[in-house]
């Protein structure tokens, strides 16, 4: 379709400039008034005690939670692709869940669950398991959110590479556990890398549903998104902005990383 | 294989290779301890206090007004990243320029960037301290405004593979048979586009009714008027009033679980042409 | 050598094999041949583990094989697709089935590039398949395949994802391999004329049932009936029954009993000269005259020639 050229350039100024005034200038001024006051300032700001908590306690989170969805991710994957059970329909539906719920739903339906008056409540007290407002919790919540990624990724790069190989591996011998581990793991591993990554920032970014779980206990149970609310509310704009300077270069870096394994995904 | 086999669902299970029964039972065990055990919990609790309770719980004054003004600011986001974001998309896929791949690539921004933090950034640039005097904040336009910020890329991800693979044939033949590229546009491909765009958007305003993050801190909150439903929750959350916060969620839960089937549906209806 | 008896296999409502019994002998080529949807694959399948019979038994070697899987019936298979893993170099996806087996690293890298000389792909041990083109991909699933030394070799339409040259140059290569490593192998192919070019003998199947067996010569000249005769060649038809259309024999005059034609067309194909002829009654008959019948007939368009009858021609029973 050949649109004349006015037509062409008045759509991409509108495109870009949509995308200039939401999404890029804002990010821009962040990191302008994180450094304004120079990289010393911004340097001090994030390797406070409470700050430097926060970030080990956010990458704990990330470490525990991502390999779960990364198990849970393929299992399921090849549960939709490659299983003929009835409730595989059901499956897929569910893994969209997530989604769709508001994170502070989620946080409150895991106060419920796991809290002081919650279903399991009085038999983790007589246990002295605490789940709610410690880091279990934050774990829980952030697995709730960051779940669906995996398998989202996962799944059409195994429906796509087929079994085929799978079989060739097992005329020539390959057991199950041999064919899965030689044969369909290097084949979806772009796709994996790639949910990885999603799933990953995802973890990091999470907000609302650890608000509700957290207690948001300094040095503790306070993520870095949660240390950000609290400097802000805190009145420490300087603060607020630096923590968010570095979560925002997590954040470039993941779209990063999605390129980059994205492509390798598309060419194999 | 050259042996033309019935459907995929009545062949039997392959000799050799795992039929995917464990990774199945496996999965399904994961998502309800993680998923829908504490989804029940929030529906039990609702019900706490019998159907009365509940009921009272969302026809409050204040969960209504809430809910009322988180569906309309949530459409009104949909649909505004409905039109920008087809157009985004076929900026992306039929134009080309100098560093078309960055702009691809920051699209995703807002899926990545935590949403505290968006909603920091756009009260740097449109809040008390704006550089440009432009201040939203603790009106609803800035609830929109975050809305916008987090739903952009819905629409265009949704979009663009279906464009990709539009066939430029039937562009070619229309245009054969003397059709203008604007009655292209809306004859030929709009409707084909329309389910992705339609998805795109539902999915938008899925997230868009439970976001919290980026509402939290430009919007103020405020009560009756720029307070969303998920900060009503949390709200009684923090008030200690669990029935009241977990009545709001179920009916926030029932809203996604429709968008999420309409979505589905969707789906399908956009594949019915498919060969 | 391989028994297959009384197997059955259906697919839901679809019976693709019904109750079919057959041998393949060892050290010889079989070739499982028929239509789209005859079941050949299907059978070939079945025999290698992939697919589960509904009843009747498979003997590979002597040993009954019906509850085995794939990995332990001592098969080779060639798919048609060829199944590279993509992501390993050919030297590994040659050398897969004997790590599978712990063999010794010594021995593998012997092995593999003895395969790798056997099958013309010497230099290419550290490429990738997709830097491959189609034949080099199915000569290297072969080397595979024969790496782990099967006691028998299956080959599911090996060359039907390739171009026509391709086609042809591997089936003449296929035919020397299999002199030099004679394994018992099987065959499936729908191109009747790669199984009469590669076949010792030739099973050809029907709606899950079987035809015909027996050398590709047998299949040809004695049909059991009008399907196999037209499957397996060139048929024309003459007073309703079926002949070859190099078996018609033309004269340029009038013979006793012989019949009149009319020629429409005449179709030079290389060194066959295809005439194709009307009879009276309308009837057209498609006659194969070689270049030098050709040249002594000399037919044209419009011009009349007359047929010998059918009876003193070759005809199905």
């Amino acid at each position: 379709m050949n649109v004349d050229r006015r037509w062409r350039i008045s759509l991409r100024v509108v495109a870009l400039g949509y995308l200039a005034v939401l999404l890029l200038v804002p990010v821009a001024l962040v990191f302008y008034r994180t450094f304004e006051k120079g990289i010393g300032a911004f340097f001090e700001s994030i390797t406070t005690p409470a700050a430097i908590s926060a970030l080990f306690l956010t990458l704990e989170v990330a470490l525990i939670t991502v390999p779960l969805n990364a198990v849970f991710g393929v299992l399921a994957a090849m549960a939709l692709v490659r299983g003929k059970f009835p409730g595989k329909r059901l499956l897929d539906a569910l893994i969209d869940l997530p989604f769709a719920i508001s994170p502070v739903v989620i946080g409150l339906s895991l106060l419920l669950l796991y809290g002081r008056t919650g279903w399991f409540g009085p038999w983790l007290t007589e246990h002295g398991i605490q789940i709610i407002f410690s880091l279990p919790g934050i774990v829980l919540a952030t697995i709730f959110v960051s779940m669906p990624f995996v398998v989202r990724e996962v799944a059409p790069v195994l429906k796509e590479v087929g079994d085929e190989q799978e079989q060739a591996a097992a005329t020539l011998g390959a057991s199950n556990w041999q064919s899965f581990w030689r044969v369909t793991l290097p084949s979806i591993r772009w796709g994996l890398a790639y949910g990885v990554v999603l799933s990953t920032a995802r973890a990091i970014g999470e907000f609302g549903a650890v608000s509700v779980v957290s207690g948001k206990i300094a040095g503790e149970t306070e993520t870095l998104t949660l240390l950000v609310e609290k400097r802000f509310q805190n009145f420490d704009l300087a603060g607020a902005y630096a923590a968010s300077a570095l979560l925002a270069v997590i954040a470039l870096a993941t779209l990063v990383f999605m390129s980059v394994f994205g492509s390798r995904r598309a060419e194999s | 294989m050259s042996v033309a086999l019935p459907a995929k669902g009545q062949r039997s299970a392959r000799a050799g290779l795992p039929s995917g029964g464990l990774a199945m039972g496996l999965s399904m065990l994961w998502i309800s301890i993680i998923v829908l055990l504490p989804l029940a919990a929030v529906v039990a609790r609702s019900l706490d206090g019998g159907i009365g309770d509940f009921w009272d719980a969302v026809t409050s004054r204040q969960a209504i007004s809430a809910l009322r003004f988180t569906l309309f600011v949530s459409l009104g986001a949909a649909a505004i990243n409905a039109v920008f974001g087809t157009l985004m998309a076929w900026v992306l896929v039929r134009d080309q320029f100098r560093g078309k791949a960055i702009v691809n690539a920051v699209i995703d921004l807002p899926f990545a960037l935590p949403t505290i933090v968006a909603g920091l950034t756009l009260l740097a640039l449109y809040g008390p301290n704006s550089p440009i005097g432009v201040n939203v904040a603790l009106t609803k336009a800035s609830v929109l405004l975050a809305l916008l910020f987090v739903t952009l890329p819905f629409v265009i991800r949704s979009v663009q593979p279906v464009l990709l693979e539009l066939d430029h044939e039937m562009e070619e033949a229309a245009a054969s048979l003397g059709a203008r590229p604007g009655v292209i546009f809306l004859r030929v491909i709009l409707p084909s586009l329309l389910p992705a765009i339609l998805s795109g958007a539902a999915l938008a305003f899925a997230r868009a009714v439970g976001e919290f993050g980026s509402v939290v801190l430009i919007s103020g909150n405020v009560p009756f008027d720029t307070q969303v439903s998920s900060v009503f929750v949390y709200k009684q959350i923090e008030s200690d009033n669990p029935i009241g916060a977990a009545a709001v969620s179920v009916v926030l839960l029932v809203l996604s679980l429709l968008v999420l089937m309409a979505i589905r549906g969707l789906g399908a209806w956009g594949s019915r042409h498919e060969r | 050598m391989i028994t297959v008896e009384n197997v059955t296999k259906r697919f839901g409502e679809f019976t693709a094999l019904d109750d079919i019994s057959i041998e393949a002998p060892d050290g010889k080529l079989t070739a499982l041949l028929g239509p789209s949807g005859s079941g050949k694959s299907t059978l070939l399948r079945v025999i290698a583990g992939l697919e589960v019979p509904d009843s009747g038994k498979i003997v590979v070697s002597g040993n009954d094989a019906t509850r085995l899987p794939p990995q332990k019936r001592g098969i080779g298979f060639v798919f048609q697709h060829y199944a590279a893993f993509k992501h390993m170099t050919l030297r590994d996806n040659v050398a897969f089935g004997l790590k599978i087996r712990k063999r010794p690293k010594a021995e593998i890298t012997a092995k593999v590039d003895e395969l790798l000389h056997l099958v013309g792909l010497d230099g290419f041990a550290d490429r990738y398949p997709n830097q491959l083109s189609g034949g080099q991909r199915q000569r290297m699933a072969l080397a595979r395949a024969l790496a782990v030394e099967p006691s028998v070799l299956l080959l599911d339409e090996p060359f039907g994802a390739l171009d026509a040259n391709v086609r042809s140059d591997l089936r003449a290569w296929l035919r020397r391999l299999h002199e030099q490593v004679p394994v018992t192998t099987v065959l499936v192919t729908h191109d009747q004329e790669e199984a009469m070019e590669l076949a010792d003998r030739i099973v050809l199947l029907r709606d899950g049932k079987i035809s015909q067996v027996g050398p590709p010569r047998e299949l040809y000249d004695n049909p059991a009936d009008d399907f196999v005769m037209g499957f397996l060649g060139p048929v024309s038809k003459v007073r309703g029954e079926l002949v070859r259309p190099h078996d018609v024999v033309l004269s340029d005059r009038p013979e006793d009993g012989w019949e009149e034609a009319m020629v429409q067309r005449v179709v030079h194909l290389g060194f066959e000269v295809r005439v194709e002829v009307v009879r009276h009654d309308g009837e057209e008959v498609s006659v194969q005259l070689t270049r030098a019948e050709a040249e002594a007939l000399e037919p044209e368009s419009g011009s009349i020639v007359w047929l010998r009858p059918p009876s003193s021609a070759k005809v199905s029973a």
